[in-house]
């Protein structure tokens, strides 16, 4: 019994891992087909700006709300990423909807830029530009809409812009004064330390869980739930789902397809920030964080049938549960005295390398009888 | 056509400039009656950057000493040294591509590089067929013995064997039972099968082993096995890479895997520079084995560690890569000096026997082409360093390893012609 808790508490702490990560991809790539290879760049944002909250707590007059940091990163990484996201919309993405493969090129460059950005800007500057990039994108839409029909709406805008642009170079150097860790760039991994308050173990029926783990799966729940009520219940819910059953009826009926579009990559960018705060409490913090994570995004968005969120979920903690099951050798365990050739097989694929040659073989099969995954999509999209 | 040519041209000039930037170091004092330049092989960009720079300021750090000191004095003559920096990016192929270029193009007599056993592997054979010289600084598994190689870093007999030995006899954990984590490629493979066979041999069991794939950092299934094998405490033996270690400490940390609990984790990859990565909040009370520390309480350390900070900063560390990296130019110096000449072959059979008062002590190049080194244990502080508990007399190399199975009775000698690279004791 304590044995299955454990098996299965793994699974799902490992599984949540996973989740949290493909949940941003399940819109991006589910919902508007768009293969967005900087999907992990975006979690490695949502990383840094954890980080760079982090110091930002140390400071005297915010030292009092230290332990609170990690809750206010998950709102900061998410309007982190998702801007980036926005602007990567804007700017190349939308240029790109029905190309796929000139997409993933695409996107995979901007990959590279993200990483080689946070390699050689100082974060602090990092900073600057994205508090710039908020208010350049965001000023213009609170205007009232006197303003924005008037013919002079582009000098409003351009001011908008220069005022962004002021923001944040005085953003960057008040940071990069006060915080000298912030001040350098450095192509070091950085590292995020958990508030006392989440760090050691908590006992469950008799089982000790790290919280850290537990804290991973809270986020994910939540951000799962939060999702789920957005799709389902929000009229920019119902629009998002609209425009990806049927995009030209959708238009005709006086949806802003456009504005869906932004709108849903944003959220999909921000819930990659999300991602990236909890992984940065399980490891170190570089460059290179979201690309170990890419091809798991892929796999289980994949493995749960594109566009379905339900799909993804338990695509990702029954990969979770295999990744626990197969790695740590659980079977040999729950069932000792197996015949010899069996236990041998069990033992070899017992480490975490083999494990994942398994599972990536199963996986396989399994898409041979079921191309279109767990849950294949019915409707028009898919028919496209 | 032309515009090809003109970005051929383009192309030309770009790298003309970064070779004429990256040419000439060095102090100016004194006057020379001519210059030697050596090339300096090292990835200034990609993931192992980080740690490959370190070497590059260290040996920069030692061509300038020695300039300052005169330079290095042949047939009367004094020579300043000059130095070639080329990038090997992190990738494995592009080592053995610009080593063929430092030999071709410049003409260096000797390339000080290397880290990684990958790119060391790439760059052996392109050494090998043009009969130049590699100088590779770094602790590895050992298993190779070439003529046109010089090992300044530890063989496992100097790192590990002793550490196995403490781990099992002497400290907290004595009589327990062995885990072994690593990254999955070859030294923590190579390293682990040495571990398992002195285990065995010192009558201790190691019930448990696993690898993780470069790049993951998911250590859920290595932590409940290593729950499962250990329930009460015991050893585990580390040869994870760089940031996997930082996954790593803080998981099993959470998951109560701590000295205290009675786990203790023996570490192979972990120097000074490293510590202040992961935290030392993470690694306290965890042990390391190094022939050089930061801590040696020596004047030639402590002077090593000083002039590193004055040159590079304050909040620089030196670190066992590091000292090896340093001891491999005076090294070469000194053969060149007692050689009388710059070629090849005569230093090459100069250079055995040679002997240097390094950082951690006195140093001696070996018949195999390895030093002879002294091997620390080390209980990582909180303030970051090691606090040596034990010390080793010299430690003579092993290029073959006498308990892995594999090159057991075995052993290296390019000083006689009949032994050579591997050859039956």
């Amino acid at each position: 019994m304590e044995l299955l808790l454990d098996s299965l508490f793994n699974g799902v702490a490992i599984g949540s891992v996973l989740l949290v990560a493909a949940l941003g991809l399940a819109i991006v790539f589910g919902l508007m087909g768009v293969i967005n290879l900087a999907h992990g760049e975006l979690m490695m944002l949502g990383a840094y700006t954890t980080y760079v909250t982090q110091l930002i707590f140390k400071l005297p007059i915010l030292k009092p709300f230290y332990n609170s940091y990690i809750i206010v990163s998950i709102f900061l990484a998410f309007i982190v990423s998702g801007v980036v996201g926005i602007l990567l919309e804007k700017t190349i993405i939308r240029k790109l909807y029905g190309s796929p493969l000139e997409t993933l090129l695409a996107t995979w460059g901007v990959s590279l830029i993200l990483q080689q950005f946070v390699r050689s800007v100082p974060l602090a500057y990092g900073t600057g530009i994205v508090i710039s990039l908020i208010i350049g994108l965001f000023l213009p839409t609170t205007f009232t809409s006197k303003i924005k029909e008037s013919i002079n709406f582009k000098y409003f805008k351009f001011g908008s812009w220069i005022l962004a642009a002021l923001t944040g170079v005085l953003t960057g150097s008040v940071i990069s004064s006060t915080v000298s860790k912030l001040s350098r760039a450095s192509a070091r991994n950085v590292d995020v330390t958990a508030p006392s308050w989440m760090r050691g173990q908590v006992e469950i029926i008799g089982n000790a869980f790290p919280k850290t783990r537990l804290m991973i799966i809270v986020i994910t729940l939540i951000s799962v739930i939060a999702i789920t009520l957005f799709l389902n219940q929000s009229a920019w819910g119902m629009r998002i789902r609209a425009v990806t059953q049927n995009r030209q009826m959708s238009d005709c009926l006086g949806i802003s397809t456009e504005k869906v579009d932004i709108i849903t990559f944003g959220i999909g960018s921000g819930l990659a920030g999300v991602a990236g705060v909890a992984v940065s409490l399980l490891g170190s913090v570089g460059p290179n964080v979201g690309g170990n994570y890419i091809v798991g995004c892929f796999m289980v968005v994949v493995l749960g049938g594109v566009g379905n969120l339900l799909g993804t979920v338990l695509a990702s903690f029954g990969i979770g549960i295999m990744t626990d099951l197969i790695g740590a050798g659980r079977l040999l365990s729950i069932w000792p005295d197996m015949p010899l050739p069996l236990s041998n097989t069990i033992n070899f694929f017992a480490t975490t390398s083999m494990a994942r040659v398994m599972i990536f073989a199963l996986i396989v099969i399994f898409l041979q009888f079921k191309p279109t995954g767990l849950f294949p999509q019915k409707g028009r999209m898919v028919e496209n | 056509m032309r515009i090809s040519r003109r970005i051929l041209a383009g192309l030309a000039t770009a790298s003309l400039a970064i070779t004429a930037t990256s040419c000439g170091g060095g102090g100016t004092s004194g006057s020379f009656d001519d210059t030697v330049t050596v090339g300096i092989l090292h990835s200034l960009s990609g993931t192992m950057a980080i740690s490959e720079s370190t070497l590059v300021d260290t040996e920069k750090m030692a061509i300038e000493e020695i300039n300052d000191a005169g330079g290095v004095k042949v047939g009367g003559k004094s020579y300043k040294i000059e130095y070639i920096v080329e990038d090997g990016a992190s990738d494995w192929p592009t080592f053995a591509e610009k080593s063929k270029k430092l030999i071709d193009q410049d003409g260096v007599p000797v390339v000080f590089g290397g880290w990684t056993s990958a790119s060391r592997k790439a760059m052996l054979p392109v050494y090998e067929s043009k009969d130049a010289f590699l100088y590779y600084p770094i602790q590895y598994e050992a298993q190779e013995c070439s003529n046109n190689i010089f090992y300044t870093g530890a063989t496992p007999n100097q790192q590990s064997e002793p550490a196995t030995d403490f781990m099992y006899k002497r400290s907290p954990a004595a009589g327990g039972d062995f885990f072994l984590v690593g990254s999955d490629y070859v030294f923590p493979r190579t390293s682990n099968t040495i571990t398992k066979a002195q285990v065995a041999q010192l009558g201790g069991k190691v019930v448990g082993e696993d690898y993780l794939p470069l790049g993951n950092t998911e250590v859920a299934p290595i932590i409940s096995k290593i729950k499962e094998a250990l329930p009460d405490g015991g050893i585990i033996i580390n040869t994870l890479n760089g940031d996997q270690n930082v996954a790593f400490f803080k998981q099993i940390q959470d998951a109560g895997i701590t000295p205290s609990s009675g786990y203790y984790v023996m570490n192979y990859s972990i120097a000074e520079e490293e510590i202040s990565t992961i935290g030392p909040e993470f690694l306290e009370g965890h042990y390391g084995a190094w022939n050089y520390m930061m801590s040696i309480d020596t004047p030639a350390s402590k002077k090593f560690a000083a002039s590193f900070k004055k040159r590079w900063g304050d909040d620089r560390v030196v670190a066992d890569p590091q000292e090896s990296a340093y001891n491999m130019v005076y090294l070469w110096k000194q053969a060149v000096e007692e050689a009388g000449t710059f070629d090849d072959n005569a230093v090459r059979e100069a250079l055995v026997g040679q002997k240097f008062d390094a950082p951690q002590g006195p140093v001696e190049v070996m018949p195999n082409h390895h030093l002879s080194q002294t091997v620390r244990i080390g209980e990582i502080n909180a303030e970051g360093g090691f606090t040596i508990l034990e010390e080793t007399g010299v430690v003579l190399p092993q290029a073959w390893n006498q308990k892995h199975p594999s090159s057991k009775g075995y052993a290296c000698d390019w000083t006689d012609p009949s032994k050579g690279e591997k050859y039956k004791l």
